[in-house]
């Protein structure tokens, strides 16, 4: 919403400057977002008077001229313009000046040989129009010397507010003028009570079809005839081209003035282009029209229009029609004044994609109570701008009756602001807004005025008075203390995600946030791409679906650091993933990919090792230390052999608590998945399910309980098993492991061979197995016991044999 | 005796010559050995008359000490410079670089840093953290918090929608995490006190907005809670979150559906030097919409608003962390760019507490 100084001032009394008055507008809610000085660039240009003006002696579309500036001698100025002559008075620019439409500083010039002291200037080059076809020509009588911005009406700054969705009140500078009155910054000057008598019944009546009462309540009309129609005055013009609005004709210029001024749309029809009388209907299907615009809209049944025997003339509430909009031919002109439903003016907009003032202002509510003074104060304008006789102000419907009382207890205001308030001070604050108060007591009745239809029960009461009030009178209270000190704030699940996130980037991971949502194509691909997780209305295609993983976006993520030359990074993220649109489907998962030679040790070469690329190993590794940290039993997890498709199904696995609950996958990610997203490896991924592990069993207490460790040495033997290729070294470890509970500690597996002298197929596990004695030191006899029982349980389990 | 003499001599000048240990084990072998020539003369002492003997016996004795000390020593002296020589030989290029540790170039992404932040300055005030879906209802994203059917505030939202489903109801990505203010009212007794981080969606895409963005709520609900409270908690937190001593607050009246009264709130700043500072300068800086909990909203949730009272606020966490570490451009929070998160994110140690500082 945008005014200026001088217009607000039309309905204010103020003595306060413009600053202050900027202030107090953000401090009630009437946040100012801009405030324009269009006199600002135009402050050097000043009116000057040509004195003489003469041929140029080297040009012939040149004139010298001799300009009286209002001091000192008159100046030189050579001149292009075809209309400068003696006598006229013009505006001057000097040099030093900056001329924003040339976006030149002028200076003393030479033009063919004559010096010239500054330039007479066009509309054009001062910006104020597209006017170039000579230089800007004043009334004689206009006094030279003085500040051209003056003149041209650009000395009023502008005021821009941004203005919440429910203040319709303030979509006029009225409402925001009573609102600056009420909150002590000068007195509201009163608005023009009268009725103009009309001369004659309106002779085009309004019916107000089926439903048409719920969409439209209330429809004022009135008809004045012989008009004279034509530009509108300059200080219309001017406020209304200093908002931003092109002035059209005075009839329609009129209309938009009071939209502005009173928050009170309206619309002008030429009467010699109705065709019989006005109909409030839905349109039919097929129907169209013009709008003002320029565009032509397909209507159906849900859309209204203000309809005459050629069909529909305006969108009503929303935009006029072109075909009976008013022209400077008009001579009879039905000026409009009408209460629409918000929510179907809303609706119809939204659906026409049409934003006009009407529409804002309707869907926001505009004062019924104003819709008559509405139509008066047009009318006035009418007249006195176009002349013309008045008909009878005709009303279709009923302007309905809206009292809402609202029981107000004043001790509320205390209860939800903590500011103590005196009862006198509330009251003078309510009135001056233009509430009503009845009653006495701590408890009275207080009744909204017409044009407050966000006003609904005692908070909003509350607010006027605090936001007037000022909120500076708020004593910060501190909040008292609940509870116990040092109180765990956090859940499980909040708990693991920052255990996880701290986890793997101590592993050197750099953590991410990707978008939540990836293209169709790669949700499909990484089992996703159901209906129920599509956005109806994506930004783009490739964020259409709920993302099934975070790999598709950590995948991208690192091909998109390749691309800039850090093809070796380790990236994670922390996130949700979707697996259907419940709450509960809705999963926390550690995500992780390492890519190029981003290994834990660091990326690129080094003279302390040899290169490798990253392997299934490293994404395994950073997925079971990440378990470890989120509270994980991780020497009781089990691998498997199995990872989604997404994965290279030889060097990839999961890590699983008991066969069936998957707490991790990861590998190598599919040379296949790769192409997918386009993408280039080695890269290998991670997914930990953070939900999957269950919640830890409440302990009885924090003790740790005893340490019991033995004082006799352990003993270590080493064993090598040929076996075939195919068997899982987790197998073999499981088996000497299991192979005498009691006595073995530890078992490592610490070389793996396959070549000369193992058999085609085969491979050689060598493993050191470590014994605890418990009573006493071992005999050779007891440590050869329990080396056949690991040979005998390694060969049942797995048909390995010693190695020789 | 001059014979001993002469033997002394020689023996003392071999020891010293011997330039190996090898060489003074020969020599030690060739003096002491079993057919060395003090061992030859010290199997004499045995044939000799007693006289003699007690001359010759301490004389040999002594001069068998001298020698084996005089071994011992050299031995020492060889040892040594062997030992240097291959100490000598063993030196390394200590100056040879280190690889980073881990520990060094993992980073923390700045949002989930903010949100531990918050954590414990919200925690300490007794606050705990709730959480909901990103796929939320209308019913809970909108028409519970108070926002009608059609009213212009829902279309200030721009807001992604799924497809409608059968029975013609349709989810959609929250546009604020304000839904959670209302699964909390309808399932936790007041008192209540939470701060809600989270994701939140708006079909919206420039340098200051992107489609998928953080925000955190809180919200406090009793018999009590004011206005002034709120102040106190907002002011508390701008001190703290930017580890200013003192920070200029200005709330501006505002209006969201779900709060009455409703406030914008600015903190001062400087945005005269390169860098924005907050809590100096005469500039106001927009960082955060709070108000009374509006009495529908509470009613909404099965409590008496004329009993329970509160309010709840609501800010950026993306816009938080650009005012307090600097970054200028949002998208950038999203693009995974292991520069930017080198600069901006955090070391996995920089675990944020009030004891030990937010950030230092």
């Amino acid at each position: 919403m945008k005014f200026t100084l001088s217009w607000l001032k039309d309905h204010l009394d103020t003595d306060a400057s413009l600053d202050e008055i900027v202030e107090k507008l953000t401090m009630i809610g009437l946040e100012v977002e801009e405030v324009i000085d269009r006199s600002a660039p135009l402050k050097p240009f000043k009116t000057v008077k040509v004195l003489e003006a003469t041929q140029h002696p080297n040009a012939d579309r040149l004139r010298v001229l001799k300009v009286d500036t209002g001091e000192g001698e008159p100046l030189q100025v050579v001149c292009g313009a075809p209309n400068a002559r003696a006598g006229m008075v013009g505006v001057l620019g000097k040099p030093g000046d900056y001329v924003p439409g040339l976006d030149v500083t002028l200076s003393v010039g030479k033009i063919r040989d004559v010096e010239s002291f500054g330039m007479m200037c066009s509309e054009r080059e001062l910006e104020l129009s597209d006017a170039h076809e000579g230089i800007i020509d004043l009334p004689a009588d206009t006094p030279v010397g003085i500040p051209f911005a003056t003149i041209a009406g650009l000395d009023d700054p502008v005021i821009e507010i941004g203005l919440t969705p429910n203040r319709p009140d303030c979509t006029g500078v009225y409402g925001i003028a009573r609102d600056l009155a009420a909150a002590g910054l000068g007195k509201l000057k009163e608005r023009s009570r009268e009725q103009i008598k009309g001369a004659f019944p309106c002779p085009v009546s309004v019916t107000l079809d089926n439903d048409g009462t719920e969409f439209c309540p209330a429809f004022g009309l009135r008809l004045v005839k012989g008009v004279k129609n034509g530009p509108s005055p300059k200080w219309m013009q001017d406020r209304l081209m200093a908002i931003g609005l092109r002035p059209i004709n005075t009839l329609v210029d009129i209309t938009n003035y009071l939209t502005f001024d009173q928050g009170r749309p309206l619309h002008v029809f030429d009467a010699a282009k109705v065709a019989g009388n006005l109909t409030v209907r839905r349109a039919a299907a097929g129907e169209s029209l013009e709008g003002l615009n320029g565009k032509t809209y397909t209507l159906d049944e849900s859309v209204f229009v203000i309809a005459d025997n050629n069909g529909p003339e305006s969108l009503a509430g929303i935009m006029g029609g072109e075909h009976s909009g008013s022209t400077e031919e008009t001579v009879d002109v039905l000026i409009e004044s009408a209460l629409w439903n918000p929510d179907m003016i809303a609706a119809t907009g939204r659906k026409l994609g049409i934003n006009t003032d009407a529409r804002y202002r309707f869907e926001r509510g505009v004062d019924p109570d104003y819709m008559l003074p509405g139509l008066e104060a047009a009318t006035r304008l009418v007249l006195d701008l176009c002349g013309g006789e008045a008909s009878e102000v005709l009303v279709a419907g009923e302007v309905p009756e809206i009292t809402k009382t609202i029981d107000f207890p004043y001790g509320e205001v205390k209860r939800l602001s903590g500011i103590e308030v005196s009862v006198a001070e509330i009251n003078v604050i309510l009135k001056s807004l233009g509430f009503w108060i009845s009653g006495s007591g701590d408890t009275v009745k207080v009744a909204a005025p017409s044009w407050r239809p966000d006003i609904h029960g005692k908070a909003d009461l509350v607010e006027e008075v605090v936001r007037i009030l000022g909120l500076d009178r708020v004593i910060p209270t501190p909040l008292p203390r609940t509870g116990s000190v040092g109180q765990k704030v956090l859940t499980t699940g909040q708990i693991r995600r920052s255990r996880a996130r701290r986890a793997l980037a101590s592993r050197g991971l750099n953590e991410a946030i990707t978008w939540s949502f990836i293209s169709e194509a790669q949700a499909q691909h990484f089992g996703g791409g159901v209906p129920e997780l599509k956005l109806a209305n994506p930004i783009s295609a490739d964020m259409s679906d709920m993302r099934p993983t975070l790999l598709a976006g950590l995948l991208m993520a690192a091909q998109r650091n390749a691309d800039r030359g850090n093809g070796d990074v380790a990236l994670f993220e922390v996130g949700q993933i979707f697996e259907n649109d419940t709450p509960e489907g809705q999963k926390m998962v550690a995500s992780g990919v390492r890519r190029g030679t981003a290994k834990l040790a660091g990326g690129g070469r080094h003279w302390s090792a040899a290169t490798a690329a990253v392997d299934v190993f490293d994404a395994k590794a950073d997925a079971a230390a990440a378990l470890a940290a989120i509270g994980a039993p991780v020497d009781k997890l089990q691998v498997f052999a199995e990872a989604p498709s997404y994965f290279h199904p030889g060097r990839s696995g999961s890590l699983r608590l008991g066969p069936k609950n998957t707490l991790a996958v990861f590998g190598e990610i599919h040379p296949r998945t790769l192409a997918e997203l386009d993408i280039d490896g080695p890269i290998v991924g991670f997914e930990i399910f953070l939900d999957a592990l269950p919640e830890p069993k409440g302990k009885g207490g924090r003790s740790k309980g005893a340490l019991n460790v033995s004082d006799l040495m352990p003993v270590r033997r080493d064993f090598a098993f040929v076996v075939a290729k195919d068997v899982s070294a987790e197998t073999l470890l499981k088996a000497a492991r299991g192979a005498e509970k009691q006595l073995i500690t530890d078992v490592t597996l610490f070389d793996i061979y396959e070549g000369k002298g193992v058999p085609e197929g085969h491979k050689s596990l060598a493993i050191d197995v470590t014994l605890q004695p418990v009573k006493k030191t071992f005999t050779d006899e007891e440590i050869d016991a329990v080396a056949k029982k690991v040979i005998a349980a390694v060969e049942k389990a797995t048909g390995a044999t010693l190695r020789a | 005796m001059s014979d001993l003499t002469t033997l002394e001599t020689d023996l003392l000048a071999a020891i010293e010559a011997a330039a190996t240990e090898a060489a003074l084990e020969e020599v030690r072998v060739a003096a002491l050995g079993k057919k060395g020539s003090l061992s030859e003369l010290m199997k004499t002492l045995g044939k000799m008359s007693p006289e003699e003997r007690q001359v010759m016996g301490p004389a040999l004795n002594g001069l068998k000490a001298k020698i084996t000390d005089a071994i011992a020593t050299r031995k020492a002296v060889l040892a040594e410079a062997t030992l240097n020589a291959r100490l000598a030989s063993e030196t390394v290029d200590v100056t040879l670089p280190l690889r980073a540790s881990p520990l060094e170039t993992g980073r923390i992404h700045p949002v989930s840093q903010v949100i531990d932040e918050l954590t414990a300055i919200f925690a300490d005030m007794g606050f705990s953290v709730a959480e909901g879906p990103d796929i939320e209802t209308d019913e809970l994203n909108f028409t519970a918090l108070n926002f009608p059917e059609g009213h212009p505030a829902r279309e200030m939202h721009d807001t992604f929608f799924f497809n409608p489903k059968g029975d013609g109801e349709r989810l959609l990505l929250r546009t604020h995490t304000s839904p959670v203010q209302i699964r909390t009212m309808r399932n936790q007794e007041p008192p209540i006190r939470v701060i809600i981080p989270g994701r939140t969606y708006r079909c919206d895409s420039d340098q200051t907005h992107t489609p998928m963005f953080h925000q955190v709520e809180g919200l406090v609900i009793d018999k009590g809670a004011h206005f002034g409270h709120l102040k106190w908690v907002l002011e508390e937190f701008c001190k703290a979150f930017f580890e200013v001593e003192n920070v200029k607050m200005r709330f501006r009246p505002s209006f969201f559906p779900f709060t009455e009264p409703s406030m914008e709130v600015d903190v001062q700043c400087d945005r005269s030097g390169a860098e924005l500072k907050i809590g100096e300068g005469s500039d106001w800086l927009e960082i955060l919409g709070c108000g009374m909990v509006h009495p529908n909203v509470i009613r909404n949730c099965g409590l008496d608003p004329d009993v329970y009272q509160g309010f709840a606020w609501g800010m950026g966490i993306d816009r938080i962390a650009m005012l307090k570490y600097g970054m200028s451009d949002l998208r950038a929070f999203f693009d995974a760019d292991v520069r930017w998160i080198q600069h901006y994110g955090f070391r996995p140690l920089d675990l944020p507490t009030l004891a030990g500082g937010l950030s230092s």
